[in-house]
């Protein structure tokens, strides 16, 4: 064994910390003081107001209601299609090309392409209407029919958002070496026990960042849900958003954010807390 | 080392891409005729004469303020001439972005602006902030289709509140649909109309009566209208699209912003002016205009600019192109495309009505334009969409009316009554 | 062929369905003619085939120009994030220090404080920098987007791999740079390959920073925004494919390097 300086991790470290405080810490430093700073000096009036709108509740509720429905989902999806990747043998390649295609659609084009099929007169409508289901268009994303806007948006975010997902758990299926599922297949295991017992604990770091990742960036969802849901369906961000840039209220968008991040860093705490991957975690 | 390599490669790469000095150019920055063809109409003809360099460059409305309030933070320019509508323009004033261009205003003293038009650029001030370039209205537009529903004795040109409200019904329970369609999405113009037709039509007044008597009859009243408007006017931001595809046949919105669907199918919709309701016909003419930024990179280059848009040559130029409307003395030619034309009339019949009832757009509000227009767009989410009852919405929603009010202390604008102080919240 | 597998390459062909109709709509949207997005009721081919809402788009003077500064830009913030993300994505995976939940949180930060409301503190910043209206400005700000992915991506990489490979070398009297170079990094390789490939992609599809910190030079994403949110329908759908068909082209070109992270297991 090779001696292990110990300055050696925070010398790898140093660079990106350093990028950030200079590019991310300091705006966000300057954006918080904005949230807690009013005419008098500090106060926490800022929060009170987004907290005393009309929009707050219901923004939050959808967030995490989205991200409680959207996450898993995605998990699961990207899970399945990676198994069956490992069985084709044939043109896997450009199967996974295509199944991970949405990961190059930007947030606005996806949004558009789901508001065409969505809309009254869309295709999804016209499909039905050819099948006979409906008389003719009809409204799936108004206020009047919450639950459709709600499915609505979910598919539009699995669609956009699951090849991330499921190219960091291909990238660890690649890593599960073949051996440990042929001797379990030796030792009488059956598919699910082989897939409970063996895959899945062994995908955990992979899994780990897949739901991480996904659950921040489901915590800032935005732009389809503006597109779908127009003022019907407000999320925290829509709503900082909103008060950015049309209630022209920095301070009030700033406080809107940081709760944003404060649940988003509460929900990674929890993650791995939960999720408790060992550094030397071996194969 | 090869890691090196590549990272110096890479910092080579983008010094490549600082910025050189252009100073010989004039960068124009306009929230107005983003749409691409229009844009590209500034570009190949209404820019066409301009003996400068112009680079036209457009903007999305919410983040001119974001740029403008860092450019001036910074204290460096890019942008010379900034193009955009007086309530996009307000919020830039008390950030100290905006130059004083009075010098402006005297050497365009020739063109004919009416002197009403040029005190609206002073902003309620006493310098001019900005010189008026285009003008524009809201009016209503209507599929052809929906003409046979109009109620009896309904003169389309001169309708009331009611006989919009019998019309839609009307429409909806002979087709089944409803299709009269407001902008009400995110970032939609229902404030406007609030602001400069319901309100005025109503009570004669966008701020002072806002909880009176007569607005709380008008809410009620405009509920029961919504029972005949299609659901998705929530996220309608743009009319010209349900319209097209026949989602709507009744509409209301900004001319401009309606201006794609006349242009496409001119013979399939008529245009006309909005209602009227007891107090009248309320309306709201909208002025975009020129500023110069405060430090401007290209100040002599920025006068030249706002002295070519604002010639009666380029005027109706602009207005044959993309449909907004001189603000200098101009006969508009014969020969306007037919969108254009049937926009132009709804214009003329909305100025030139007898019950015709002016409301300017907000003067003094500062950067708490935003904030004035979430007011009434929450007020009638409570009370139409959420069904909260009207009374203690309007005095609940008059609170944070007059908090703008006195936080400003801009005083009233017509057609509220003159004030000497910040305009009160009766 | 057995029910099975039938079975099987039915579920394979509809989840490619599921993820080519929206782009074929959207694609249909685009060369169906100014009229063919009102249609009802739709039908899966457009009406006409017509590339002028294309042809409109790519004319536009300054398209060019965004074009490549979009290039440029994605191709600068490939490489800043992949030469800060691996190390610390090896940092992260091969040691254990006191400080590193915390690193975790503060790059996982960077995504979960919506970026939009930092505009006004950064742009102020990236003025007084000089890097406002500059690409490189903007591929920094991307950068600190995709970091987090480099950072945790590489990171389980580096997990997967066997340090035991890597003790093996030391003893062979390689260097732990030599062990690293020779050793870890042609595994990871592919790996790092596709990390770079979302940063890439990340900052392609990026839009509000790079429209509010660029003036003239705008990226491709952000010179059609403006014209996303508000030309015909038929445009917005060009647009849209406009920016689409790049990055699919680009994840075709790149597939081996997302497959060869597969090919690791068949070493």
């Amino acid at each position: 064994m090779q001696a292990r300086p110990a300055y050696l991790p925070y010398l790898l470290l140093a660079p990106s910390v350093l990028f950030l405080a200079a590019l991310f810490l300091y705006p966000l430093a300057e954006t918080i003081l904005l949230s807690v700073r009013t005419a008098e000096g500090f106060s926490f009036d800022n929060y009170r107001r987004m907290a005393g709108d009309l929009n707050f509740a219901s923004a939050l509720g959808n967030t995490f209601l989205l991200v409680g429905v959207v996450v898993p989902l995605q998990i699961a999806l990207a899970l399945g299609l990676a198994q069956m990747l490992t069985k084709i043998t044939r043109g896997r390649e450009i199967v996974l090309w295509v199944w991970t295609i949405p990961m190059g659609v930007s947030d606005l084009a996806a949004g558009l392409v789901w508001l065409a099929l969505l809309t009254d007169r869309g295709y999804v409508n016209s499909a039905l209407f050819a099948l006979g289901l409906i008389d003719g268009p009809t409204g799936w994303l108004s206020y009047e029919t919450p639950v459709t806007l709600f499915v609505a948006i979910v598919l539009a975010e699995v669609w956009r958002a699951t090849a991330i997902v499921l190219v960091i758990l291909v990238a660890g299926f690649g890593l599960i070496p073949k051996e440990y599922g042929e001797a379990a297949e030796i030792f009488g295991a059956t598919p699910w026990q082989r897939f409970t017992r063996v895959t899945l604990p062994l995908l955990k770091p992979s899994l780990q960042t897949a739901l991480i990742l996904r659950t921040v960036l489901a915590f800032e969802v935005f732009a389809v849900v503006f597109a779908l849901g127009g003022r019907n369906f407000p999320v925290l961000v829509s709503e900082a958003y909103v008060w950015q840039f049309e209630n022209q209220s920095y301070a009030v968008a700033a406080a809107y954010a940081v709760v944003v991040m404060a649940i988003s860093l509460a929900a990674t705490a929890i993650y791995l807390r939960v999720l408790r991957v060992k550094p030397e975690a071996r194969l | 080392m090869r890691k090196r390599l590549i990272a110096s490669a890479a910092i080579l790469l983008g010094l490549g891409f600082l910025p050189q000095a252009q100073a010989q150019e004039t960068v124009f920055m306009s929230t107005q005729l983003r749409p691409i063809e229009e844009a590209q109409k500034v570009r190949d003809v209404i820019l066409k004469g301009f003996a400068g360099q112009a680079v036209y460059v457009t903007e999305q409305p919410q983040q001119l303020n974001v740029r403008m309030r860092a450019e001036a933070a910074a204290g460096r320019r890019t942008v010379s001439v900034i193009g955009a509508l007086h309530g996009e323009l307000q919020p830039l004033q008390p950030m100290g972005a905006l130059d004083d261009i009075s010098d402006v205003a005297t050497k365009l003293a020739d063109r004919g602006i009416p002197a009403n038009l040029m005190n609206l650029g002073k902003l309620g001030g006493s310098t001019q902030v900005y010189i008026p370039w285009m003008q524009a209205t809201y009016i209503m537009v209507a599929n052809r289709q929906a003409l046979p529903f109009l109620p009896a004795g309904a003169d389309i040109n001169a309708l009331t509140y009611d006989q919009l409200k019998e019309w839609a019904k009307n429409v909806r329970e002979r087709t089944g649909q409803r299709r009269l369609g407001f902008p009400a999405g995110p970032t939609g113009l229902m404030p406007r109309f609030f602001q400069g037709y319901l309100y005025p039509s109503y009570t004669g007044s966008a701020v002072s009566a806002f909880r009176s008597a007569e607005a709380e009859a008008m809410w009620t009243n405009f509920k029961d209208l919504w029972q005949y408007v299609q659901p998705n006017s929530t996220s309608y931001n743009f009319m010209q699209e349900p319209l097209l595809a026949d989602e709507v046949w009744i509409a209301f919105d900004h001319v401009a912003r309606v201006l794609d669907a006349l242009r496409q199918r001119p013979n399939d919709f008529v245009t006309f002016p909005a209602p009227a309701g007891p107090k009248g016909r309320g309306y709201m003419p909208v002025v975009a205009g020129l500023s110069i930024a405060k430090d401007a990179p290209n100040r002599a280059g920025a006068v030249a600019l706002i002295d070519h848009l604002s010639t009666a040559r380029t005027q109706l130029v602009t207005a044959a192109e993309v449909g907004f409307f001189p603000v200098v003395k101009a006969d508009l030619p014969a020969d306007l495309a037919p969108g254009v034309r049937l926009a132009a009339n709804a214009i003329a019949l909305t100025q030139n009505a007898r019950d015709a009832l002016v409301s300017l757009l907000p003067i003094g509000l500062g950067d708490k334009g935003g904030e004035f227009n979430k007011v009434y767009i929450d007020t009638f989410t409570r009370i139409v969409l959420r069904n909260e009852p009207a009374r203690a919405v309007l005095d609940r929603e008059a609170e944070n009316l007059r908090a703008i009010m006195n936080a400003t202390a801009a005083p009233c604008w017509a057609p509220d009554p003159a004030s000497t102080s910040a305009c009160p919240v009766n | 062929m057995r029910p099975r597998s039938l079975l099987f390459w039915a579920g394979v062909a509809t989840m490619c369905a599921w993820v080519l109709v929206p782009i074929w709509l959207i694609a249909a949207g685009a060369i169906g003619g100014r009229q063919g997005v009102f249609l009802w009721p739709k039908s899966m081919l457009p009406p006409e085939f017509t590339f002028s809402a294309l042809a409109v788009f790519l004319r536009i003077e300054g398209v060019g120009k965004a074009l490549w500064n979009s290039v440029a830009a994605a191709a600068m913030t490939m490489a800043f994030a992949t030469l800060l993300g691996t190390p610390a994505g090896y940092a992260l995976a091969r040691f254990s220090f006191r400080g590193q939940n915390a690193y975790r949180l503060l790059i996982l930060l960077t995504r979960a404080f919506p970026i939009a409301i930092l505009a006004l503190p950064l742009t102020v910043a990236f003025i007084n920098w000089g890097l406002y209206d500059t690409t490189l400005g903007v591929a920094l700000v991307h950068t600190a987007l995709a970091l987090p992915f480099a950072a945790l991506v590489t990171s389980s990489l580096f997990v997967g791999i066997p340090r035991e490979l890597e003790e093996a070398a030391w003893i062979f009297g390689c260097t732990r740079l030599q062990a690293f170079v020779k050793i870890v990094l042609p595994l990871a390789l592919p790996g790092i390959a596709a990390t770079g490939l979302f940063a890439f992609v990340i900052s392609w599809n990026e839009v509000f920073a790079a429209s509010v910190l660029t003036v003239r030079e705008r990226t491709l994403t952000a010179y059609l925004l403006t014209v996303l949110s508000e030309s015909p329908l038929h445009f917005r759908f060009a647009g849209g494919l406009v920016l689409i068909l790049p990055s699919v082209v680009f994840i075709f070109a790149v597939r081996r390097y997302l497959f060869a992270m597969w090919g690791i297991a068949n070493r």
